[in-house]
């Protein structure tokens, strides 16, 4: 399934992360030669990391629906693993969440993969909502029970059930767009990221308001405003490779990059109740998976239902 | 060196043990106090998984790990012939009995003659695997024994965090959740002091790991 501005989209990716490579290597002799600035070492390993997703990505998108399908699952699986380590646990709950990672996960996948939407639409929100508290109320103890099952559900519908929105964008059926459902992806995935990129780039150069300093000291209404509009002009200007008109594609850039603000600022505020700064160590300069993903979390299934009841047939 | 079939499968099973054991836990080792250097140490551990001892073996960088030994439980250990090759010949666990009457070494001796032969341990001074709500158990008295007995080994201070909420006792399916390993500060008997002393200033650096390692801290 490799269309021709499949291409050009990770072409023009590699384009952009040389540059970035050559300019994090040029800061790197000049700010830190002896690589002890702290900045400048984040930015490059952030860079490194950006390389190793891309590439990723690349190598699923050749490999078809089936390696969409697999790799974000896997995004899953690392994301829930990450959340449920910091949820509110009793020695009940060992088998809600070994069916949390074991069952309604592979399961919630497989229904992408067949295309199920009646069903993986609702599975997590209604049959798990409902019967995954019933097998830890079972386990028979009461404390902190609401607290318990809250965050288990919680981190099912962020980690998994958000997640399954990237993957089922291959599922849908647009006239005049037929076999090229993975650009869809690879739309949704460089607008929202190229958004986070530039607030941080944005933010670092000119932020000095911040929206929401007891939350994150990062955000700032200059790096909002700026990686918003950037990834929304950038965005809009690749229209042509997508099945929308350009005002169409402006309006959704701007939908799914301020999804992902928010994404980005929600999980900034469940980070900070629970303690931690980073969710992981696994994606070395970015931290977490879920670091790296909240924004496209949020986005997706946006994106995915407001381009299903305009432009798709199922 | 690899001189058999045998020490090649032993290698083969460690390998496999050791990536399940990353890939359901992604572990991730802090080295807090001390630097991971191929030193004779002995570390010790809280313990409230059977996992404990794969976690901390597998954060070993590979030349580390291969001087390292764990001390384990003889009883549970040789009660299958499976375990008896993992506990033996994978781990090459120094397997003591936990029965006082049934015992023929020693437990100290069996420990201080692996550390004469140049090998680091593993141990977990608390005994057996703590269930309770309280962080750490009662030290037993082995690490005492063996800090009078070879008082120029360094003794590290290992904190494994939620172990116990990944395979907690009684179960074999484990969840997969983050652990973090702390390596802290080494400790050594001090002139003159006592067993009970030096076993409360043991439990206690330990403890305080513990209660820096946040699941995602520095």
């Amino acid at each position: 399934m490799t269309a021709p501005n499949l291409i050009w989209l990770l072409a023009g990716v590699g384009g952009i992360l040389v540059i970035a490579t050559v300019v994090g290597e040029m800061l790197r002799l000049r700010l830190s030669p002896d690589r002890t600035n702290p900045v400048i070492e984040n930015l490059n390993a952030r860079i490194a990391a950006w390389w190793v997703m891309v590439g990723l990505l690349a190598i699923a998108f050749m490999a078809g629906k089936v390696g969409v399908v697999v790799l974000f699952a896997l995004c899953s699986f690392a994301a829930l693993r990450e959340f449920l380590t910091l949820t509110a646990y009793d020695r009940a709950d060992h088998w809600s969440l070994v069916a949390s990672f074991f069952l309604i996960l592979p399961l919630q996948y497989y229904l992408v993969m067949i295309d199920w939407y009646g069903m993986y639409a609702v599975f997590i929100p209604v049959y798990v909502f409902l019967l995954l508290p019933v097998l830890s109320a079972f386990q028979g103890t009461a404390r902190e029970f609401l607290t318990r099952v809250s965050e288990t559900q919680w981190a099912l519908m962020i980690c998994v059930y958000c997640v399954s929105h990237v993957p089922a964008l291959l599922f849908l059926q647009i006239p005049g767009f037929e076999g090229r459902n993975v650009i869809l992806i690879a739309y949704l995935i460089f607008v929202v990221q190229l958004s986070d990129v530039m607030q941080y780039v944005w933010g670092r150069l000119v932020g000095r308001r911040k929206i929401a300093p007891q939350l994150s000291p990062s955000k700032t209404w200059e790096g909002m405003i700026g990686g918003v509009l950037t990834a929304t002009v950038a965005g809009t200007a690749l229209w042509w490779m997508t099945p929308f008109l350009p005002l169409q594609a402006a309006v959704l850039c701007l939908v799914i990059t301020m999804m992902g603000f928010f994404g980005g600022l929600v999980m900034s505020a469940v980070k900070r109740d629970k303690g931690i700064k980073d969710w992981g160590h696994l994606i070395a300069g970015h931290g977490g998976f879920i670091d790296r993903l909240d924004s496209v979390i949020f986005a997706a299934p946006i994106f995915f239902h407001i381009t299903r009841y305009y432009w798709s047939l199922t | 060196m690899i001189r058999s079939f045998r020490d090649l499968l032993a290698r083969v099973v460690g390998q496999v043990i050791s990536l399940f054991a990353r890939f359901v836990t992604a572990p991730r080792a802090i080295w807090l106090g001390i630097e991971p250097v191929q030193r004779q140490r002995l570390y010790f551990a809280n313990h409230t998984s059977n996992g404990d001892f794969v976690l901390l073996w597998t954060v070993l960088p590979g030349p580390i790990r291969h001087r390292t030994r764990p001390v384990a439980a003889l009883d549970y250990w040789l009660s299958s012939p499976l375990r008896a090759f993992i506990g033996c010949y994978v781990f090459n666990a120094v397997l003591i009995d936990r029965r006082p009457e049934a015992r023929t070494e020693d437990p100290v001796t069996q420990m201080v003659s692996a550390l004469d032969d140049g090998f680091s341990l593993i141990l977990f001074p608390e005994g057996r695997r703590n269930i309770s709500q309280d962080a750490l158990l009662p030290f037993k008295s082995g690490l005492y024994h063996l800090a009078t007995r070879r008082p120029d080994v360094d003794l590290v201070p290992v904190w494994i965090a939620n172990l116990n909420k990944v395979l907690p006792k009684g179960h074999v399916v484990p969840v997969p959740l983050l652990c973090i390993l702390t390596f802290g500060a080494p400790l050594r008997l001090l002139p003159g002091e006592t067993k009970d002393v030096f076993l409360a200033r043991a439990s206690a650096s330990l403890l305080a790991l513990g209660q820096n390692a946040r699941p995602s801290a520095p």
